[in-house]
């Protein structure tokens, strides 16, 4: 029982610092761990919840704004870019951020093809961390069920 | 922090448009000891004051909660927020007779120079960049601390005999600064406590100043060449 939690913690290790190294998270992400505690045990996994909510409202939101068969208000596209960029950088999700940058200058630019690869890209980016993160649950469950403790993982 | 009984803890009212950010903030302040009230916008947080009744008075769902019944020792709001912006929110507060003396903080996620600045000036205590860290947080102690023991001295003017006994009982044991005005007060016990809390309210005062020029020259010492970005408003 102990090798297999020792081993699971391991694996858990390996994959949170992997997420890091890839830059799928930042420091912003370690932040919201330590907030968590015997008060709010769920606290990362609500936080995470309502980021995935809002990836899935803000991108319709752009969709729509991009999908006009007349002029594309820009501004408006830009405004749900912001709100995004702010939600990525609150969680610690530092490709979705680092996206919405790019994004945002060419709603600054009224580029329009520019704008369409980035939803393209923030789409796939969101889903990838989504499904990265709910891995690194999964783990943490196992670790639980196997009757061992979810380590704190140190990056850097 | 760790302030003992429900009524001594200071209440933060915190104004955000984005519900992460209102949980986040949420958080981040109860884990600092805080009691604290989340509004999704400034009409709202002007509601929760008491503020409301003025500006929208035919609305049936604002609430009827009177100023005196809800103590708010800060209000810490969003910049960027649909309709009214923190700063709109900044200046009401700041130009009201009841609300002026509530120490305001505003967050932001962009660093725009000019926009901390305006706040500072219209009497904004801090100016944080988002996402808010727990050492933000730190700087906030001393501008609650003033407002509280406004409040404290009101009560304990009518109660000299219990700050006394307070005093023979417990031992001095400063652990951070910002304990010092509570310290004073058990430690100078032979004083008569209006005296005590009149050196104690000088001292915060001192540590807010400081903060206020030390946060001042932080937010002015960002890239100046970065384009400025307005603020977009939201149409909901």
């Amino acid at each position: 029982m102990d090798a297999l939690v020792a081993q699971l913690q391991m694996q858990y290790r390996n994959y949170t610092v992997s997420l890091y190294q890839q830059g799928f998270l930042d420091d912003q992400f370690t932040e919201l761990k330590k907030l968590q505690d015997d008060a709010s045990p769920d606290f990362v996994a609500e936080v995470l919840s309502l980021f995935f909510e809002d990836c899935v409202k803000l991108i319709g939101n752009m969709a729509r704004a991009l999908d006009q068969t007349g002029t594309v208000d820009f501004s408006q596209v830009g405004a749900s870019v912001h709100q995004l960029k702010g939600s990525s950088s609150s969680v610690g999700a530092k490709r979705v951020k680092g996206l919405c940058i790019t994004f945002k200058e060419y709603c600054e630019a009224n580029n329009y093809e520019g704008c369409v690869r980035c939803l393209q890209q923030v789409d796939i980016e969101f889903k990838a961390l989504q499904t990265k993160l709910q891995d690194m649950f999964n783990l943490e469950k196992q670790i639980i069920q196997a009757g061992g403790k979810v380590p704190q993982v140190d990056i850097n | 922090m760790g302030m003992a009984a429900a009524e001594s803890q200071f209440h933060v009212l915190a104004v955000d448009d984005s519900s992460l950010d209102r949980k986040l903030i949420e958080r981040l302040l109860q884990k600092s000891s805080c009691q604290v009230t989340t509004v999704d916008s400034g009409y709202k947080a002007l509601e929760f004051l008491g503020l409301g009744q003025g500006i929208e008075s035919n609305d049936p769902n604002a609430l009827s909660t009177s100023p005196q019944e809800v103590e708010v020792n800060l209000i810490i709001t969003d910049y960027c927020m649909p309709g009214m912006t923190g700063y709109d929110l900044l200046k009401i507060v700041k130009e009201s007779s009841a609300f002026k003396n509530i120490p305001v903080v505003i967050m932001s996620s962009e660093n725009v120079p000019a926009r901390i600045s305006r706040c500072l000036e219209e009497g904004a205590e801090e100016f944080f960049l988002k996402p808010v860290r727990p050492a933000d947080l730190n700087k906030l102690k001393p501008h609650m601390m003033k407002t509280k023991l406004k409040h404290q001295k009101l009560e304990e003017i009518e109660e000299p005999l219990n700050v006394v006994a307070a005093a023979a009982s417990v031992e001095p044991e400063i652990k951070d600064p910002t304990e010092v005005g509570i310290k004073i007060l058990t430690l100078q016990s032979e004083l008569e406590p209006k005296q005590v809390h009149l050196q104690v309210v000088q001292q915060e005062e001192q540590t807010l100043s400081n903060n206020k020029r030390k946060s001042m020259e932080e937010g002015l010492s960002t890239d100046r060449s970065r384009p400025r970005f307005e603020c977009i408003t939201t149409a909901v």
